[in-house]
Parts: structure tokens; sequence; C-alpha cells
């Protein structure tokens, strides 16, 4: 008896010390999320304030009054923004395209095509996964500039229209779909390229739709591989652009223009990963994201 | 996969699927074989030689390049900033994923807001953000010294500072990166079987129990995926160190990749840079072994 109210008096105690928990630590993420969101915060109140006097204000006013909502305009028009927005998209939509397209097809001869020699092919794709581009960025440079494709999309697309990790994550889909499938298929007259685009295309929608979002938001923030193989503001995209800006600005850096460029340049790639979210997450889950 | 017998290649169907198979990898195979074996190769050629990217000849010196390295204090000074910059970023990422997912992991409203908070800086664009945490940084006006001040400490001079300008390209790679770590944590955590941290919680163990007992060894294979996915990744830091700091002051950011790029872009040194380059492979090349070794020893079996 006297047990069993002891028994009880532990479990009470511990669902106690278990609420405890649960609000310490409710506040904890909450404080954080602010201390993560403030950077943020930051950059669009800045990129608001009317002036320099404003912006050096201190200590700093959060909410500027009378928000300056030109700033914007003027950001934009400071520097070639419809030109890098224009290569951006271009050379981040063609890449994705080509990349998926040419995954898919090697994905397919690597889940449902048996040929003597196919393993040892599989091994020189994956061992691809291992080399990094930073790595190669000195001979790839001169190769570029062989071709003649320095400071062209060339340049920025076709060594990245191949994916040994998009290779593999499709072909991960692929392998689910049952093999009789493939082979009633084949007798029944179907190409490969029929049963790639009707079945197994269709079949592994929400994999393929994760890399090209993966993909494409891993183009469109790159900065190193765009800064090196172009040269001329033309061929400038976004995240290249919004630094060539500060860069050229002359005497001290009008931070309030500066913020609303770099919000012009990120504000995409949130308002996709806001929409596209879940794939975002599941994909980055499943296979985990190169580059920072 | 077993390999079928090439005898078979006689029948016709199967020499279709041979000559389909070449032709759907044949992009790809291009796409590497130029791009990524060729150029391999190329490096490593290049690292034997001494040229400036633009006279006729290249001129051959044989392990001169590595030799220059290794008595190049600047290449050790490189070495040293990239493995402390590396190693902090990493520690304190998996340390604010790993807080950020226990707590995510429970019941709790506006989680999905709060995940989408945490995960926003690894998705958006980096040199943006690098512009951002300049200003952020900025010793006069900035953000970072204004809070400072607020709880009474006079901040440093971040990115002019040798000591500080470092501590600084941490705290925003970490911001930016355990938003990564977190949504790691958050899939390993929904894998390990409820029922077990309910047993133990029966047999009387406490929520800290709990925590070390069960919850970090089962996780133990997700905690080493994030180490060295981030190890990777920290070694190839390139955008937030070429925006904010250009390696200084005076070399004290330069980090690995960032001293390529400088050797081979601004004083262009191609064959000492491609001997970097092929230092700087071994390096990840090592890390990866590592990591499948690793993780074919962790992999948690139910």
């Amino acid at each position: 008896m006297r047990q069993s109210i002891s028994k009880k008096a532990v479990i009470m105690r511990r669902q106690h010390i278990g609420t405890i928990i649960r609000i310490i630590s409710f506040a904890l993420i909450v404080v954080l999320a602010v201390v993560v969101a403030i950077p943020f915060l930051w950059m669009i109140s800045t990129s608001l304030k009317p002036d320099l006097r404003a912006v050096f204000q201190f200590p700093p006013q959060w909410i500027p009054h009378p928000p300056a909502w030109d700033n914007y305009l003027k950001a934009w028009n400071s520097a070639p923004f419809n030109r890098y927005l224009m290569n951006s998209v271009i050379v981040s939509v063609s890449t994705v395209v080509f990349e998926v397209i040419n995954a898919c097809l090697a994905a397919y001869v690597f889940s449902k095509i048996r040929f003597p020699g196919r393993d040892l092919l599989f091994l020189l794709f994956l061992a691809v996964m291992m080399v990094p581009s930073q790595v190669i960025v000195v001979p790839n440079y001169i190769i570029l500039s062989k071709l003649g494709w320095i400071d062209t999309y060339w340049a920025l697309i076709v060594p990245f229209v191949a994916s040994a990790y998009g290779t593999f994550m499709i072909r991960q889909a692929f392998l689910d779909v049952p093999d009789d499938l493939v082979d009633a298929a084949r007798v029944d007259g179907a190409s490969h390229f029929t049963i790639l685009r009707y079945v197994m295309i269709p079949l592994s929608r929400p994999m393929i739709l994760t890399f090209a979002l993966l993909n494409f938001n891993w183009r469109w923030n790159d900065y190193f591989w765009t800064l090196i193989m172009t040269n001329s503001d033309t061929m400038r995209t976004l995240p290249v652009g919004v630094i060539a800006m500060q860069a050229g600005a002359e005497g001290g850096t009008n931070w309030h223009y500066m913020m609303a460029a770099a919000v012009i340049v990120i504000l995409p790639v949130l308002v996709l990963f806001a929409m596209t979210q879940r794939y975002f997450v599941e994909g980055i889950s499943h296979t985990g994201l190169k580059g920072v | 996969m077993a390999l079928r017998k090439p005898a078979l290649l006689r029948s016709p169907l199967r020499r279709a699927d041979y000559l389909t198979a070449i032709l759907f990898l044949a992009p790809s195979l291009i796409v590497f074989g130029v791009f990524v074996y060729y150029a391999l190769g190329f490096n490593l050629y290049l690292s034997f030689t001494s040229w400036n990217f633009l006279s006729s000849t290249k001129t051959f010196i044989g392990l001169e390049n590595y030799q220059r390295m290794i008595a190049d204090p600047r290449f050790w000074k490189v070495i040293v900033n990239t493995f402390y910059f590396s190693i902090a970023t990493v520690a304190f990422s998996l340390l604010f994923g790993l807080v950020l997912a226990l707590i995510l992991n429970q019941k709790m409203s506006g989680r999905g807001l709060l995940r989408v908070i945490f995960f926003s800086p690894y998705i958006t664009t980096t040199s943006a953000l690098a512009l951002l945490w300049i200003w952020i940084f900025d010793p006069n006006y900035g953000l970072m010294n204004y809070a400072l001040q607020l709880v009474g400490i006079g901040g440093p001079r971040w990115l002019t500072s040798t000591t500080w300008a470092m501590p600084a390209l941490i705290i925003m790679t970490v911001w930016k990166t355990s938003g990564y770590a977190m949504v790691i944590f958050l899939a390993g955590l929904t894998n390990i079987p409820h029922e077990l941290r309910e047993a133990a919680q029966i047999d009387g163990a406490g929520p800290w129990a709990t925590l070390w007992k069960i919850t970090l060894p089962l996780l133990s294979p997700t905690t080493f995926f994030i180490l060295f996915t981030l190890l990777i990744s920290a070694f190839q830091t390139f955008d937030q160190v070429a925006v904010m700091t250009a390696g200084g002051p005076i070399n004290a950011t330069n980090v690995l990749n960032y001293y390529i790029y400088e050797q081979a872009f601004i004083n262009y040194k191609a064959g000492y840079a491609a001997s970097l380059a092929v230092v700087f492979f071994l390096i990840l090349l090592g890390l990866t072994i590592l990591q499948l070794r690793a993780s074919r020893r962790w992999v948690y079996q139910p």
C-alpha cells in the first residue's frame, strides 16, 4: 500500500519535471529562433532606412520612419540587376533541366539494363562524387578557355549538366519500380526510352523533383565557379553581381542600398523554399546536401 | 546485380540493350570524362610544372611545387586556419543542431514555422549573406557590437582584427549550417523507435538518463553522418571568406580553398595552385573514406 503511494508520488513528480522541461525548452527554442532571425530582420530594417545618417544612427532604430521603399528601386537600378537576374535564371534553369534528363537516362541504365561492364561504369560515376568542383577548378579554367567558353553561358552550364549525385538519387527511386513491369513493357515492344518516359519518370516524380530543387538551389547560389569563369558584367549572376556592386561602391558602402540588393538576391530562394519546404527537407534528410 | 554472360550479347535484343545503355550514358560520360577525369589528370600534371596561364610553354619542374609548399610558412598557416575553422564550425553546428532537433522533436505548436526559421540561412545565397554579416560585424555601427554593448562589453574590430576575424567567420558559418544539422538530426530522431524511450522511462530512467543512455547512442550513426558531411563542406568553404575578409587580415582567415584561388587567379601561379589542389583533394578523399568506414561500423541495425 505504502509502496504504491510512493510510486504514484514518483510518477507525479516525474510528470512535473516533464512539464518544467517542456516549458524551459519552449522558451529556449523561441529565444534561439529570435537570435537566428535577427540578422534577417536587421537586413530588412537597414534596407528601408531613408539615408546614411539613419543607417549609422546609434543606437539603431529598428523600424525606419518612414520606411524608404524606393531603396529597392534604387538598388535595382544602381547595377545591371535585370541582366544578373536573367543570367541567374538562364544558367540555373538550363543546368537543372539537362542535369535531370541526363541523370534519369543514366539512372535507368544503372537500374534496369544489364550488360557486361555496367558495375565498373557505375563505380566511375560514384567516384565522381568524391571530387568536388573546387578541387579541379584550375584545370577546368584552362579547359574552358581552350574551348573558348570563358565568360559565356557554356562555362557555367556544360560542366554541370551531368550529376553523379543525381544519378545515384534517381537510381534509388528507379530500383523501387518492379523489374517485371519493365520486362512486360519490353515484351510488348516498348522501347527503353518509352519505358523511361512513361513508366519510370512518372512513378519517381517526388525523388526527381527533390533532386531538381536541391540542385536549382545549389546552382542559383553559386558564387565560386561563376566568379572564376566569368569576367564581364554582362555575364554575372545575382550572387556575383551583388558583390561586384559592393566592390564598385566608391567612398564607403551605402548599406541601405546594399542590404536592399542583398534582399533582392535572397528573396527568390526564400520564396522557392517556402513553397517547396517539404521536398527540400526530405531531400536533404535522405541524402545530405553538398556545399555550404 | 549479377552480370549476364557476354555471350548473351549475340542475341539481337541484348545488343540493342547495350547500344541503348551507351547512348543513355554518353552525355554524362563525356561531361565526367572531360571535366572530372581528364581535369584530375591534367591537374596532377600541372602540379609538376611552373606556369603563369599565359606563356606558351609549361616548364616541367618535377616535385619543386611540393617542396616549395612544405617550406612555405603561409601554406602551414593556411592549413592551421582550415582546421581551426572547420573543427570549430562543425563542433558548434553539431551542438546547436542537436539541441534544436531534440526540442523540435517534441509536440509543440509552431513547430513548422520554427523549423523554417532555423533552416532558412542554410539554403539562402552565401555571398549575399556574407555582405549582411560584414555590416553586422561593422565595429562602429554594426549589430554585433551594439548587442555586446547592451550587456556592457566593448566589442572588437571583428573583420579587421587578426584575432577576431576568424571567430567572426565561424559565427556566421555556424549560423548558416546549424539548420542543416538540425534537419538531419530530426530525421534520425524519427527513426528511433518510440517504445524504446518509453520502456526506459517505465524502468525508472529520468529524462536526462534517457537522453544519454538511449537517444544519443542510437543517434550516433546520424551524428557521424552530419559530422563528416559538415567537415567535408567546411573544408571547401570559399564564399564567405572571399567576400568578408579575402583571407585577411594578414592571412588570418586564409583557408585552403581560398589560398588555391588566390595562387591561381590572383597570383597566376597555375602550377603551385594545382599542387595545393592535389593536397586538398587527398585530404577530402581521406575524410570521405573515413566516413564510409565509420558509417559501415556505426549503422544502427534494428
